[in-house]
């Protein structure tokens, strides 16, 4: 996308809202106030989140929670959500033994 | 026009070596800015990497800096950001197979041993010890105990947090055109935006994208890209956690705090890989992840029903002989370069950044890094 954003720009103090504690990404087991803490620490981005916290980085990557982390984020930098670019996806798409991913057939790459 | 981007230092991409170099310059009070092409911090080789933090197997030219940070800076690394950054110092086999390997492994030993490195040979029975989980196939490692993994991800972006917590100005998603001379000095640098920023030094540490930066000012660097592929598992139980390479190179990797395995490798044509991804996130080859499979079950059967949930890709900036490129250049006064890291860069990032910090503000280093200087580049006759 490449917009330009300084990341010294005010976003205002960290409140504690009530429901902080509140588990948005079930996977990993990461709170809503750890991904609001996460934006104060300069994480503006949903990639820097998920490196930071492993929001998404779970067996779900990220179906479940997705929207949700973003909303968190959007909100707390005081931007609207289709501002905020989705991390990629990544393969694959379903979590898959070592023993069968590696169990392609293997041929002559130059036949 | 009159230029408001002033700092004393302006650093060219935030990757580890940018955010550990501005934090460090932070902490000698100079002011900094950081300037990254991507919309993200670290987007580049310091968040697809392996995480490993190793001096064995290292060239003798980089091998002082990987040992002062494994010595000075890593052990309080995580107390000092205020992020645990997951490291371990709890050493680093390199496995072989065969005698090819063994005498391979011999021969990185003896030259690591010359510098002064703790690393020796160990054999199947000592081996096994180490590592309880090993195939029957591992014939002898070497062993140095002093190296060990961190999580790559999170220290990037402890560093950046910490040197923006500092004072040091990150601005994203400003890819930059051309370095500009004034008075004979590299002083000015001119974004795509056409915003300009001007620093004292200009830092370039952009990775395989210095190489056009720098050009702007005369300095080639010779280096190429070349993709290498990670995947990851769903969290295990806790089985070793020692850092892992192969004689023969076929993944690296170690387990992760979180239980996830995470292991690196290549498919062996990476040199005339097609370009699939799109630029901020280079894509994986489809017949790689499978080949790091198949190496890794070789290695350690039981993980053969450990699932995969995961899988990415990096570029590496290779150099032409394998070893960064870093420090100031002759005749081109106010410029510091930091590139061309050859898939080692995020082990030795803290020592880096610090010491590129010193040479900053104090002219030099404590660590040698005078093989590492951009002048080393002759013709061969």
């Amino acid at each position: 996308m490449n917009t330009i954003v300084d990341r010294t720009k005010d976003i205002g103090e960290f409140i504690p809202q009530p429901d902080d504690d509140m588990l948005i990404c079930r996977c990993e087991e990461v709170t809503k106030g750890e991904i609001r803490r996460a934006v104060h620490d300069g994480m503006w981005t949903i990639t820097e989140i998920r490196r930071y916290l492993r929001t998404g980085m779970g067996l779900c990557q990220g179906q479940t929670c997705a929207r949700l982390v973003k909303g968190i984020v959007a909100r707390e930098l005081g931007i609207s959500m289709a501002e905020l670019e989705p991390a990629a996806a990544r393969s694959p798409m379903r979590p898959i033994e070592m023993k069968v991913l590696g169990n392609e057939e293997v041929t002559d790459l130059w036949q | 026009m009159a230029v408001v981007n002033k700092a004393d230092v302006v650093i060219i991409g935030a990757g580890i070596i940018g955010c550990a170099t501005a934090y460090y310059l932070t902490k000698r009070g100079k002011s900094v800015i950081v300037l990254e092409a991507s919309d993200n911090i670290g987007n580049g080789g310091s968040s697809r990497n392996g995480g490993g933090v190793r001096q064995s197997g290292r060239d003798p030219r980089e091998l002082p800096l990987a040992m002062y940070g494994i010595k000075e800076l890593w052990p309080g690394l995580s107390e000092e950001l205020g992020v645990d950054c997951e490291y371990h110092k709890e050493g680093n086999l390199r496995l072989g197979k065969t005698d090819k390997h063994l005498e391979i492994l011999e021969g990185l030993t003896k030259r690591a041993n010359a510098c002064g490195l703790d690393v020796r040979m160990v054999n199947a029975d000592e081996v096994k010890k180490i590592n309880p989980h090993l195939s029957d196939e591992v014939i002898g490692a070497s062993w140095c105990p002093t190296d060990g993994h961190a999580n790559p991800m999170i220290t990037t972006l402890a560093f950046y947090r910490k040197a923006r917590m500092s004072g040091a100005r990150f601005i994203t998603g400003e890819p930059i055109k051309t370095l500009r001379r004034v008075k004979g000095r590299v002083k000015e640098v001119i974004a795509e935006s056409k915003n300009v920023y001007e620093g004292e030094y200009v830092m370039v540490a952009a990775g395989y994208e210095s190489r056009k930066i720098l050009e702007t000012v005369g300095v080639d660097v010779p280096m190429h890209q070349e993709l290498m592929e990670c995947l990851v598992t769903e969290a295990q139980q806790k089985m070793f956690p020692q850092m892992l390479g192969t004689a023969e190179a076929d993944f690296y990797g170690h387990q992760s705090d979180h239980g996830s395995f995470v292991f690196g490798g290549s498919s062996g044509i990476e040199m005339n890989n097609k370009d699939i991804g799109p630029k901020n996130s280079p894509g994986n080859s489809a017949i790689t992840a499978p080949c790091i499979c198949r190496g890794i079950m070789k290695y350690f059967p039981e993980l053969e029903d450990a699932k995969i949930v995961r899988t990415w890709a990096g570029y590496i900036d290779i150099c032409q002989d394998g070893v960064p490129v870093l420090g100031f250049v002759d005749d081109v006064p106010g410029l510091v370069v930091a590139c061309a890291f050859s898939g080692h860069g995020f082990g030795i990032a803290p020592a880096v950044g610090e010491q590129m910090a010193r040479l900053i503000t104090d002219g030099r280093t404590t660590v040698d890094i005078s093989g590492l200087r951009y002048g080393r580049f002759k013709a061969k006759i």
